[in-house]
């Protein structure tokens, strides 16, 4: 339950309220090794702690790197860090996006908005592992082009011919020449064989709830379906149950979760 | 590249999968193939719906006149999506400005033909107004979706 502290070496702005910070242990302890999809617990230091999904690359070795928006007062002092300062880390916690398992099979990534920080870590893993991927696509909504994430790497992968990438934005003035629509019309536009395809989505929950609606309307299983749960978090090691969600716990069965096992009460609004 | 007749480009398009090929036969005989420079209008809202389209190549915006500011875009359509249903139903008119975003390749179709040869096969009318019906559905959850603006500011915590 103590965290390490770790030195911010790098921050870059992503977009007008989010934050990428690159951190080294603090304390001459070793790095950490995590799996694409696990979070950790980051402490401002007497201010809060709030779990934020790893946005780095798994393989990648290097600092850890984590993608922030500024939503309260906790992920707010985060985002303040500069070079230099300390923040305080525990985990990996949670659950990891089954890329490893899906060999021979279409992955097909689905993120909106902010939710695209937690699928990096299983994008750049996919990549790594592409000639065990049949297929692999990215597909990306945002509010605006200014809201983007990783504009610049979505730049590249555009170019990269090992995956097919679509992005969209719900709104959108002059300038932008791409897509505009919600998330799901991308869904739409793809032509896909939904028996050998299996889909990990991240972002809001109602655009998950949408995004697993037409993906099972496109012949998709249920079974094939992974999410990424958000919920407040407090021990992060099941003991304080601040993330229950119906009958489990996000950060023990979370943060990625089968669609199959929440569907039931993933669209009821109580939970 | 092979030139395919309407017929074939008609059974790749999802709107039309897996209807009769009597049927088919009856759209693709409304259909003429067209093209667009980008930045060409296709469509004014208020208009006259005398045509829709079905994009073989390209991208075009949907727009709607706004208060303040001009044209608020509201989606782009690409490859294999159908442009306009106003033609089917009455007052046979624009709702949405249609504008080539890029050189567009596209089927235009005869609506007022489409419409006498539903008036005279009810049972063409009924599986075109299925498919019509699930177009308008799918467009207007996308712009449910869009209202709900869910990637905006979150309440703050």
């Amino acid at each position: 339950m103590t965290p390490r502290p770790w030195r911010v070496i790098d921050r870059r702005r992503e977009t007008a309220d989010s934050w990428t910070l690159e951190l080294e242990p603090a304390d001459g302890g070793p790095p950490i090794s995590y799996l694409p999809g696990q979070f950790n617990m980051i402490y401002a230091f007497g201010i809060g702690e709030v779990p934020i999904s790893i946005s780095g690359d798994p393989g990648g070795g290097g600092p850890l790197v984590h993608t922030v928006r500024d939503v309260g007062a906790v992920s707010a002092a985060i985002c303040r860090a500069r070079p230099g300062d300390q923040l305080g880390v525990r985990g990996p916690y949670g659950s990891a996006w089954p890329v490893a398992d899906v060999g021979g099979r279409h992955l097909l990534i689905v993120a909106g908005g902010v939710g695209l920080a937690p699928l990096r870590p299983a994008l750049r893993d996919a990549l790594a592992r592409r000639d065990e991927l049949a297929r692999l696509t990215l597909l990306v909504g945002g509010r605006t082009p200014a809201d983007l994430l990783f504009r610049d790497e979505l730049e590249e992968l555009h170019a990269d011919r090992r995956l097919e990438v679509a992005v969209t934005v719900d709104s959108a003035l002059g300038g932008w020449r791409g897509h505009v629509g919600v998330v799901t019309t991308l869904i739409a536009d793809l032509d896909f064989d939904p028996a050998t395809t299996t889909a990990l989505m991240c972002g809001p929950e109602v655009m998950m709830r949408f995004a697993a609606e037409a993906l099972i309307g496109s012949g998709m299983s249920v079974a094939d379906l992974h999410v990424s749960m958000e919920r407040n978090m407090k021990c992060a090691i099941t003991h304080c149950g601040r993330c229950q969600f119906g009958p489990t716990f996000v950060c023990r069965e979370g943060a990625v979760m089968r669609y199959a096992d929440i569907e039931a009460i993933f669209n009821l609004r109580e939970i | 590249m092979p030139i395919r007749s309407i017929e074939q480009v008609l059974t790749e398009i999802k709107t039309f999968e897996g209807l009769e090929q009597r049927h088919l036969d009856r759209i693709a005989g409304c259909g003429t193939n067209c093209g667009f420079a980008a930045g060409e209008v296709i469509a004014r809202e208020g208009d006259p719906a005398d045509t829709f389209y079905v994009i073989r190549h390209g991208r075009v915006a949907l727009e709607t006149s706004a208060p303040v500011g001009g044209s608020l875009l509201i989606t782009t359509l690409g490859d294999g999506t159908v442009v306009g249903w106003s033609w089917l139903i009455p007052p046979y008119r624009w709702r949405f400005d249609a504008r080539a975003v890029e050189e567009t390749r596209a089927i235009a179709f005869d609506g007022a033909c489409l419409r006498g040869k539903c008036d005279s096969d009810h049972e063409l009318g009924y599986v075109l107004m299925q498919r019509f019906a699930q177009i308008i559905l799918d467009r207007l959850q996308a712009t449910r979706l869009q209202l709900l603006d869910v990637y905006g500011e979150p309440a703050r915590r």
